[in-house]
């Protein structure tokens, strides 16, 4: 049999032509969807180039160690990165422990009863409500109300405000990484007389912990972005010192970069761009670790 | 993303955990009245007194008298410990009192110099300069605007997307694709506001006749970008929910793939699509730094994409820029403002998820 034969024979099997038209709809409407998804990546990419374009000639070593400036030239993010770097870790120390603590209970201790729905339901509002609101409740209670303890318009208010924010993606990410260890495992230390406390401690917790890492590097990654509850409980714009204290006053990388990226002279948004390279690396070193973290140590029980 | 993890603790993987749960409690109270189980604290302080490691292993079945005291001790110490876990998740419903006590409290002192109805009804917006007029419709209008336009972007697009990751992707494709949405996500807002200012902005000011500087329209277009992902990720879990027997039954019945995609899956997730769009929406209305870069602070009742307008949320920052002093009008709108904000964005939240609830199908 040729090859012509074959390919005729093909032709007498071919679909009728109301399907063809279907399947030709069908290929049309793949392209679409494929152009839709394309076009997050094109933005992405547009993005980068952007911000690389504008600001990778900036980034000199004088830009690291040099405060604020109103000369362009003579402009660094010094307090920028330490204020943004003193402020991750405080939210850390103060998110961690709050929100594992806040799934545990979630997860092991409370029952499946009307207090237990409403916290959860809680949790879950919280996490949409506009990162703005929380600076309007920092400048409230941190600043206003909590002011002779915190010290007013501080690094550690600003922490404070942020660990609020964050508390429920941590306490979320943190009970699926609870609730991914296998019951089993719980069966068998209460098994061998453990207490609940006993079983969390030495089972459960240690079984979870790349899961609840990994939650809380992502939750501080979205909280090393934040801006505008820090504007509201006023991080200065312009500062030209490192901070001492959780008591002292600050300023963070996104604010500075608000700060440049306001002006209308073409300097201070390279500027900008060059504090956006720094903030983006540093984020998305963050994500690669949590991601790095996540397949290192998955379990698959 | 609340609102599919939620439906997911309805799931079956939250079943034998709280079963897991029960056992102990029957433990506890067990060992308060009677003699209790070794447990390892007491294996290990046994051990120490007694006589040989023969004992260690295997444990007298008569306990001693004084663990029934290390008992009680134990039984408060498992108590603490549950209290003070339980603060630690108490501690989300306190936050939530605090920020209605705080917005309303606020408001209150707010609504005494401006009537309320004026607050609600008004048509401009000039706190910050005499005549001060304090109606917000302007920047309700703002918020509006800038949500509908983003709305615009990303539904289409973000379906889109979900359709093409859940339906078609190849797993090579969608092992890339899907961490690029995921980066797209994480970008912080006010990048996305310099993106919108620098990039944005002159590329709209090149083919659109009357585009300013700042303009509601460049704001949208990257408030969309930001939370294409949001509708993509939602609406393709919600796709990816959908049985293979539905489609299996579609294809069975001579259905092409785009048939299956449009009317088997899409109408099947439907309820998990709308939530998604609610809560995108509910997040655009809520975003901040994009809007205060890219639109401007003039606050206008407009429905002219090209003109500069002001959000609710650019307005709190644009007075929080400010040196306003605490307890004067000005600084007390702020949280009249935030608390339309807050009411709208929850409303919205709390419809998307009741939504997703109430028109789910549930699939045995």
């Amino acid at each position: 049999m040729s090859a012509a034969e074959i390919r005729s024979g093909r032709a007498l099997l071919e679909a009728p032509p109301e399907l063809q038209a279907r399947r030709r709809k069908g290929k049309v409407f793949q392209w679409v969807c494929l152009s839709a998804t394309l076009v997050g990546v094109v933005v992405l990419a547009a993005l980068l180039i952007d911000v690389l374009v504008d600001g990778v000639a900036w980034l000199t070593p004088a830009f690291f160690t040099e405060f604020p400036s109103r000369i362009p030239e003579r402009a660094g993010i010094k307090s920028a990165l330490y204020g943004t770097i003193w402020l991750m870790v405080l939210v850390a120390v103060i998110s961690f422990p709050l929100g594992v603590a806040a799934a545990v209970w979630l997860e092991e201790y409370a029952g499946k009863n009307w207090v237990q729905t409403v916290i959860q339901t809680n949790i879950a509002n919280l996490a949409g409500v506009p990162s703005i609101v929380y600076g309007i409740l920092g400048l409230a209670v941190f600043v206003r109300w909590m002011g002779p303890i915190t010290g007013g318009r501080s690094v550690l208010s600003g922490a404070l405000t942020i660990s609020l924010l964050i508390l429920p993606i941590l306490i979320i990410a943190a009970q699926e990484a609870i609730r991914a260890v296998p019951s089993s495992i719980r069966e068998a230390s209460y098994g061998l007389g453990a207490t609940k406390w006993q079983t969390v401690r030495h089972h459960v917790l240690p079984n979870a912990f790349p899961g609840i890492l990994t939650g809380t590097i992502l939750a501080l990654s979205r909280a090393i972005g934040e801006t505008a509850p820090l504007i509201m409980i006023g991080a200065l714009t312009f500062i030209a010192f490192v901070p001492e204290g959780p008591r002292d006053a600050f300023t963070v990388l996104p604010i500075q970069i608000f700060n440049w990226a306001s002006r209308p002279q073409d300097e201070f948004r390279y500027l900008a761009a060059a504090a956006i390279i720094v903030l983006l690396v540093l984020l998305l070193s963050m994500n690669a670790l949590a991601i790095w973290l996540r397949n290192k140590y998955r379990r698959d029980w | 993303m609340t609102a599919d993890r939620d439906s997911r603790r309805e799931g079956p993987e939250a079943g034998p955990d709280r079963e897991a749960a029960r056992p102990s409690e029957a433990v506890g109270p067990a060992s308060e009245t009677e003699g209790p189980g070794p447990s390892v604290d007491e294996l290990e302080s046994e051990a120490e007194a007694g006589p040989g490691p023969a004992e260690q292993v295997q444990p007298a079945p008569v306990l001693p008298r004084r663990s029934l005291a290390a008992a009680t001790a134990r039984t408060w110490r498992e108590r603490a410990i549950g209290g003070a876990l339980f603060t630690a998740g108490a501690l989300s419903i306190l936050t939530t009192v605090g920020i209605v006590v705080v917005l309303v409290w606020e408001s209150v002192a707010f609504f005494q110099r401006v009537p309320i109805l004026e607050f609600l009804t008004g048509t401009r917006w000039t706190p910050l300069f005499l005549p001060q007029h304090f109606g917000v419709l302007p920047l309700v209008a703002g918020s509006v605007l800038v949500a509908v336009i983003a709305a615009a972007i990303a539904i289409p697009l973000g379906l889109g997307s979900a359709v093409y990751l859940s339906e078609y992707a190849p797993d090579r494709a969608r092992r890339i694709l899907k961490p690029v949405l995921e980066v797209l996500a994480g970008i912080p807002t006010v990048v996305y506001g310099y993106f919108a200012l620098t990039f944005v902005t002159p590329i709209l000011r090149s083919f659109i006749p009357g585009v300013g500087i700042f303009n509601a329209l460049s704001a949208g277009v990257v408030v969309g970008i930001m939370v294409l992902p949001l509708i993509a990720s939602l609406s393709e879990d919600a796709m990816s929910a959908v049985p293979r027997a539905l489609r299996q039954g579609a294809y069975a019945l001579g259905a092409t793939k785009f048939e299956v995609a449009t009317r088997v899956v899409t109408p099947a997730a439907l309820s998990g699509i709308v939530a998604s769009f609610i809560l995108a929406i509910s997040r655009a209305i809520g975003e901040t730094m994009a809007v205060v870069l890219a639109a401007g602070m003039t606050p206008n009742l407009t429905l002219d994409p090209r003109e500069s307008i002001q959000t609710m949320t650019a307005y709190i920052v644009q007075v929080s820029l400010g040196d306003t002093p605490f307890g004067s009008i000005e600084y007390r709108s702020i949280f009249a403002v935030g608390l339309a904000l807050f009411v709208i964005t929850l409303g919205m939240n709390v419809f998307g998820r009741w939504f997703l609830k109430r028109y789910r199908e549930v699939y045995a």
